[in-house]
């Protein structure tokens, strides 16, 4: 094997080890980081840039060593780079409206992060949820 | 025996990526909170993908990149669905 398929092949091989290995990363962090906050960084890296890797490594090996040119994993690489961040939102929503009313009933909360707590909203208010508007939110639109 | 580049760089990914979901298998189960749980289900099916991709190359064949687009739509709706469910007590409205 010489020319373009060997070329092909390393340059495939070597985007599946960065893209493991951003995987591998990304987990690592999900199991030792402290607080979920943090713990949410790592695998979204990891989807971006680890996923982004081995699927532009498939569309290397596809094209330059059969000569087939796969869009697949193009699409599932746009699906993931578009939903990722939405996923990670929700869980980030989700983890603020559980601490905020965990505090606001005074039970147990996780250890705060060296990033500290979140500031909390003003007023009553709180966040992530779609409940009508609070007084002094952006949505009171009666406050302004 | 000879390894050629590729099948090192496969065998090196298919570790990472099992010794990856052990991670998140772990995480998953240890918690501490639901939030966790649903990151670590979240993280298990990007993974999964990865892993996927890697079996479609290692095979030759581009059959399994529909089970992949597959799994990384219902994995988001999934993911959706619990956080949405946590945060109004209620899928759909």
């Amino acid at each position: 094997m010489s020319g373009p398929a060997a070329i092909a092949e390393l340059l495939a091989a070597a985007l599946i080890v960065l893209g493991a290995g951003f995987a591998l990363v990304g987990s690592w962090g999900l199991v030792r980081l402290p607080s979920l906050m943090e713990r949410l960084h790592g695998p979204t890296k990891a989807s971006t840039l680890g996923m982004g890797a081995m699927l532009v490594a498939s569309v290397v090996w596809f094209q330059l060593g059969e000569g087939v040119w796969t869009t697949h994993e193009l699409l599932i690489s746009l699906f993931l780079f578009v939903t990722a961040p939405i996923s990670a939102n929700m869980i980030a929503k989700v983890h603020l409206h559980r601490l905020r009313t965990a505090e606001l009933s005074g039970g147990a909360c996780e250890p705060a992060g060296p990033a500290g707590r979140p500031t909390p909203p003003p007023g009553s208010a709180d966040w992530a949820t779609h409940e009508a508007p609070h007084e002094g939110t952006p949505g009171d639109l009666a406050g302004d | 025996m000879t390894m050629s580049v590729l099948e090192g760089a496969l065998a090196f990914g298919f570790t990472a990526l099992g010794l990856a979901l052990a991670m998140n298998l772990w995480r998953l189960l240890k918690g501490p909170g639901v939030t966790d749980r649903i990151l670590a289900l979240d993280t298990m099916v990007i993974n999964v993908i990865g892993l996927i991709v890697l079996a479609g190359i290692s095979g030759g064949s581009g059959t399994s990149f529909e089970a992949a687009l597959l799994l990384a739509m219902v994995g988001f709706v999934g993911t959706v669905a619990y956080a949405k469910f946590l945060l109004r007590g209620d899928i759909i409205e």
